[in-house]
């Protein structure tokens, strides 16, 4: 028996040795009856330990609960999927909801726009425009005292180019309110004023100068007031007699 | 269920306790399952689940005392050659299954499973390389030192 070739014998009967060692080792074997005795008994040893160790079987209840936990795996992966799906069709209703109420919102603000819009054109082709004929402001004011439920304060337009002409009472819905009319180079421009809580709160604080129809318009609530300007001026002119009355009802 | 059999087989010998050897191998899937997206594809997946198995063991309250009987020094120690003698030869005389199944009973932990891995899943040394975490090298030398081991075991016994 070789020294060199006993102890790659293991190695060899494990698959392990490299394939021209392989070869060499199987040449040897062939030639030296000790070592070929070694690998016998270490054949046998091998599917002894082989035979040996396998020795314990799982419990047919252990393998069914196991079968049973894994199987609940997809059912879990089921259950979080059909979650996720869950999650966004019920997003996908709320945010159909939100637009639906949204769309509500706009519907009803472009509804009062209109009606705004009506009231400015039903006036300016009327006959008698204004109830109140006057460019001075303190004359306007006083004259809606007892006539509408509120008050509230015109804007100082000296130096400026726009003119009031005068006012009326007018009605939004059958809430009373004040129309203004003035004039910026001959463009007539209606401000309305109403108590904000007779008018839908779908309008919001503050709108921005905009455009409704062919008109330019804005409206916005101050001091439990709203107003509305709407006309056929430039949208600057609007912002810059809106600005002015918002300063008038801070002062 | 793959390598169900195999899997459970390992583990009580690992913990030489059949329910012990259920939770570990219930563990061991359920680690498995929820890890599988860690386990890349195109490597070896019975060297993955072993060894799942096995470190999971190892943290087990069973598992730190089998190990903590670990030479830390084992694998430096001196290499001793396949033996000449004839152990086998005598065992497979009058050997009894039972006789080996006590013996590697009785090997120490890390002998025992890497006889395992090599003899009964015949796993390659790559594959055991992979299960138990230690490099090539330390496979061969415990392997071999593992026979050794499991021999002089059985020599005692049929001397007895």
């Amino acid at each position: 028996m070789s020294d060199d070739y006993t102890a790659k014998l293991t190695t060899y009967l494990d698959g392990e040795l490299p394939a021209a060692e392989m070869k060499a080792v199987d040449a040897h074997l062939r030639n030296c009856p000790s070592c070929a005795a070694d690998l016998l008994g270490q054949v046998q040893m091998k599917r002894a330990l082989q035979s040996a160790s396998r020795r314990y079987a799982p419990s047919p209840e252990f393998r069914a609960r196991i079968q049973r936990q894994i199987a609940s795996q997809p059912r879990a992966y089921i259950f979080r999927l059909w979650l996720t799906a869950a999650s966004v069709l019920a997003l996908m209703f709320l945010a159909f909801l939100a637009a639906t109420y949204l769309g509500r919102r706009t519907l009803e603000r472009e509804h009062a726009f209109t009606e705004i819009a009506d009231l400015h054109v039903a006036t300016l082709a009327s006959a008698s425009r204004v109830d109140v004929i006057s460019a001075d402001r303190h004359t306007v004011k006083p004259w809606f005292q007892g006539k509408i439920p509120f008050s509230f304060n015109l804007p100082e337009l000296q130096g400026s180019d726009f003119a009031l002409i005068g006012g009326r009472v007018t009605y939004l819905g059958q809430a009373p309110g004040a129309h203004l009319i003035y004039e910026v180079r001959k463009h007539q421009i209606s401000v309305f004023i109403f108590q904000d809580r007779d008018v839908n709160a779908s309008l919001g604080s503050n709108l921005g100068v905009h455009r409704h129809r062919s008109f330019e318009v804005d409206s916005w609530s101050q001091n439990g007031l709203r107003y509305f300007l709407i006309g056929d001026a430039n949208s600057e002119d609007i912002r810059a007699l809106a600005l002015r009355f918002k300063a008038a009802d801070r002062g | 269920m793959p390598l169900f059999d195999q899997l459970f087989n390992f583990a009580h010998w690992l913990t030489q306790n059949r329910s012990e050897a259920e939770d570990l191998v219930q563990e061991t899937y359920i680690k498995a399952l929820k890890g599988f997206s860690s386990f890349q594809p195109g490597t070896n997946f019975r060297a993955w689940i072993y060894r799942i198995l096995r470190n999971t063991f190892l943290t087990s309250r069973a598992g730190l005392k089998a190990s903590a009987t670990v030479q830390l020094d084992e694998e430096d120690a001196q290499e001793i050659p396949a033996s000449s003698g004839t152990p086998e030869s005598i065992f497979l005389d009058r050997a009894q299954e039972q006789m080996l199944q006590s013996a590697l009973e009785e090997l120490p932990l890390r002998f025992r499973e890497i006889l395992l891995l090599c003899e009964l899943e015949e796993m390659s040394y790559q594959e055991i390389s992979e299960a138990l975490s230690i490099p090539m090298g330390t496979v061969m030398s415990r392997l071999s030192r593992a026979r050794k081991a499991l021999r002089e075991t059985l020599q005692r016994k049929l001397g007895s």
